[in-house]
């Protein structure tokens, strides 16, 4: 019942971020639009608000498959270092490559976003001490080395501007060409629903899924492919956009439960909805101006993220 | 059957387990005791292909455990560990249903629904099988467990210290459970256990090891008497028969 309020809640909004803009365009001007409102619709209006709803998606669904794998429910592409080491490696692409094409970017980020996530989780398995809290700290340390040593090169290379475009995530230089590519994530939305029991045994340890027949290493391995794909994905069209992975999985976790299953739906229309909220509330705050995504979900997810971190400790 | 042929296991230099091999009889309870870092639980996951032993065999039913694949071991071998802590937050069922996966591979059939639903009623867990499992007391939690181990159907059903932290009750009714499934179901059952007296009342044969050696094996008769006791834990006790129980007395 809780999801046919989502559902409607996504319509309405995706109706209104449609609407929302500098160029005045209603719902009554739908079937007579003149030649200026029509290339806006369809060069930005659309495209923004396909590509806010796959990024909504599919971090969220990121979100929940690293806090199942890892076993921790703060740990997020933002809070393990994923988000960085995308971010590094589109930074080696424009050294290495230097005009390098989007699909040239998206590789080489791609491997250094699941280099990064797998190191990462090689870190997990070594640290003793499994402390909820402590364990996405040491993430977020991680992403700061990665990050650290992305502004150094950058900093030499003179791509210290180029890269800060990447750093905040933005909607609004989101227009038809440029977002394409987020299209890939949809078939590992598919994957991730077609994996997610064996994600969630996988997340009740290595010995219990190994009990249960399930290779644990594939379905591991399989987890962080989309994990870091889809973040990289999203980092290079849109940019950084924090806390989402984190906030709504949480969320979804207490009313829905940690079966991946049963969720997963749950978390991909509440992800869709938090993140086009926090959008279309970026457009209209300061109209005509914008407030940059990253920052919005960052300041909003960020103060979810520390009543989360207290209703822990009620529990514990 | 299940043969275990002169399995060693070291860590570093130290052998866990040293050249053990025992034969386990279907449709019983064998118990393995022993003094704590005796290699109780390590031969316990080397029988259930968890851990890789250094030398020896296993066979299952003749069946080398080494060359059989996982995912059929998973049908017909089932382990619980020392109840992992648990931090995802799942329903009762959801659990259950997970001991369906060696045969669903994920996608439940009306049969599996039917094994669910009778492991279910078997543990007595129908009023809280949509509740969270972190919302459950121990037992309830260690039953929840077993159920997934009912629902997965196998012949061999191996476990590690289940009444680790449970009160005495409910270590009872852990206990006359894994005795129904032996004697109704002809469940083959393994487990470490730490209380000598639950071994001997509940368990058909006792396997005692010392230093990762066996040090006795047999029936509760042969095993329960204060000179085998006292070679295995090296203290002395006095076996008491209550209710045609042997009960060992070892405060002194």
């Amino acid at each position: 019942m809780k999801k046919r309020y989502l559902v409607l809640l996504l319509i309405a909004l995706s109706f209104a971020s449609l609407f929302v803009g500098v160029t005045d365009i209603s719902p009554l001007d739908l079937f007579r639009f003149d030649d200026h409102q029509t290339q806006i619709f369809w060069q930005s209006r659309i495209p923004r608000l396909i590509s806010i709803l796959i990024a909504g998606v599919t971090l969220s669904i990121s979100g929940f498959i690293m806090q199942q794998l890892s076993r921790n429910k703060f740990v997020s592409p933002t809070t393990a270092g994923t988000m960085d080491s995308a971010r590094f490696g589109i930074l080696i692409a424009l050294i290495v490559f230097t005009s390098a094409s989007p699909l040239e970017k998206m590789i080489v980020a791609f491997v250094f976003s699941l280099a990064g996530t797998f190191l990462f989780m090689n870190i997990l398995d070594r640290i003793k001490m499994k402390d909820p809290i402590f364990i996405p700290l040491v993430g977020l340390m991680f992403g700061n080395i990665i990050s650290s040593i992305t502004t150094f090169f950058a900093y030499k290379h003179d791509l210290i501007q180029n890269m800060s475009a990447w750093l905040q995530g933005d909607f609004s230089m989101i227009t038809a060409g440029r977002y394409e590519m987020l299209y890939i994530s949809i078939p590992l939305v598919v994957v991730a629903y077609i994996f997610a029991d064996r994600f969630t045994i996988a997340g009740l340890g290595e010995d219990f899924a190994k009990n249960l027949g399930l290779n644990y290493k594939q379905a591991v391995n399989v987890g962080l492919i989309i994990v870091a794909l889809s973040t990289t994905l999203v980092v290079l069209t849109v940019g950084l956009i924090p806390f989402l992975g984190l906030v709504v999985p949480n969320i979804v976790s207490i009313y829905r439960g940690d079966n991946l299953k049963n969720s997963l739906s749950d978390t991909a229309l509440l992800g869709a909805v938090f993140i086009l909220f926090c959008d279309i509330l970026g457009r209209i705050i300061i109209f005509p101006y914008e407030i940059p995504i990253g920052l919005t979900v960052g300041v909003i997810g960020s103060g979810i993220f520390i009543y989360l971190l207290m209703r822990r400790r009620d529990y514990a | 059957m299940v043969e275990v042929q002169s399995i060693s296991k070291s860590y570093g230099l130290k052998a866990v387990v040293d050249n053990v091999s025992v034969n386990i009889q279907k449709s019983k309870i064998t118990s393995f005791i022993g003094p704590n870092g005796a290699g109780k639980s390590t031969l316990l996951s080397i029988i259930s292909r968890l851990m890789s032993a250094d030398t020896g065999e296993v066979l299952i039913d003749g069946q080398k455990i080494k060359e059989t694949k996982n995912r059929d071991l998973a049908k017909k071998i089932a382990i619980l560990k020392q109840s992992n802590h648990l931090s995802l937050r799942l329903s009762v069922r959801d659990l259950v249903s997970f001991g369906r996966f060696p045969y669903s591979q994920g996608k439940l059939t009306k049969e599996d629904q039917v094994y669910i639903d009778e492991a279910i009623r078997y543990m007595e867990l129908e009023d809280l099988q949509d509740r969270y499992l972190d919302q459950l007391s121990g037992g309830q939690k260690q039953r929840a467990f077993i159920a997934m181990t009912i629902a997965q159907d196998t012949e061999y059903i191996l476990l590690d210290e289940p009444l680790n932290n449970l009160d005495m009750k409910h270590s009872v009714q852990i206990m006359k459970v894994l005795r129904k499934l032996a004697d109704d179901l002809g469940k083959t059952i393994l487990i470490v256990i730490h209380d000598i007296n639950f071994a001997s009342v509940y368990s058909d044969y006792i396997v005692a090891l010392k230093d990762g050696k066996i040090e006795a094996q047999g029936t509760v008769n042969e095993i329960i008497t204060s000179l085998t006791l006292k070679q295995v834990y090296g203290m002395d006790m006095s076996i008491q028969e209550i209710n045609n129980q042997k009960i060992c007395v070892y405060f002194s």
